[in-house]
């Protein structure tokens, strides 16, 4: 199966960790890593839980649920920015 | 090899020697305008905790290549012959210098523009994360629907702070 590198920033980084390795069915969509994730329960559950503001970006540039995962993607979850 | 004109330093920076650096010789500049933020010491509201510590956290990578894309951005919107922003991270104390955007045009109104453009897009596309420390402890800093309607002024949805 295919596999994707899995990053986290800010607070979700300090519940989830910084990064992770996940193995997902070829042709599995941002939406789909996002359920998987949740679907551990905890921590993960609560942290990507539906509704809640978690933006997503495919090979560092924002992206969408319905974005393709390729095999070896970078996808990072991130709550909404505050730089500046 | 000109400098980049993209720089995320925990280091802190010298506007004068930036802006020098931005001209470089450049003849067909006529304006500067450049936007310096830095660390208030009460956040929002303002009316709360003195912040003692703030913390920003940046995705390494990313944060370049989406600023870049801001500049390009600016430079196809108006009229600029160059752009620099340097941006923070890190540990910082209320009254340090967080970020810089600077920009050359031939004349004021499109250098303005292009500088306040600017950092509108940065403050709810880049991936940067604030930290606040106050008395009480720490947390992470909100986003702002302020934030995201100044960008809408220039006809770009931001979809930061509302939400996906």
């Amino acid at each position: 199966m295919p596999t994707v590198h899995v990053r986290y920033f800010a607070a979700l980084r300090e519940a989830l960790g910084p990064q992770e390795a996940v193995e997902l069915p070829a042709g599995s969509t941002v939406g789909a890593l996002r359920e998987r994730l949740r679907a551990r329960g905890g921590r993960h559950a609560e942290l990507l839980a539906a509704g809640r503001p978690v933006r997503a970006a495919l090979n560092q540039a924002v992206c969408g649920d319905d974005a393709e995962l390729p095999d070896g993607a970078e996808v990072a979850f991130f709550p909404p920015v505050t730089g500046g | 090899m000109a400098p980049p004109r993209v720089r995320i330093q925990t280091a802190d920076f010298d506007l004068s020697a930036e802006l020098a650096a931005l001209r470089d010789g450049d003849l067909g500049v006529g304006a500067v305008a450049s936007f310096v933020g830095t660390v208030r010491e009460r956040g929002h509201p303002t009316d709360g905790e003195p912040v003692q510590v703030l913390e920003l956290e940046h995705y390494p990578g990313m944060t370049e290549t989406s600023i870049e894309a801001m500049i390009d951005a600016a430079a196809a919107r108006f009229d600029i012959r160059g752009a620099r922003v340097v941006h923070r991270v890190g540990r910082l104390l209320p009254g340090d210098q967080i970020v810089l955007v600077a920009v050359a045009s031939a004349h004021r109104g499109q250098a303005f523009q292009a500088c306040e453009f600017i950092m509108d897009y940065l403050k709810t596309q880049a991936p940067f994360w604030k930290k606040e420390t106050t008395p009480s402890g720490a947390r992470w800093v909100d986003a702002r629907v302020a934030d995201d309607e100044a960008l809408a002024r220039w006809g770009i949805e931001a979809g930061n702070a509302a939400g996906r």
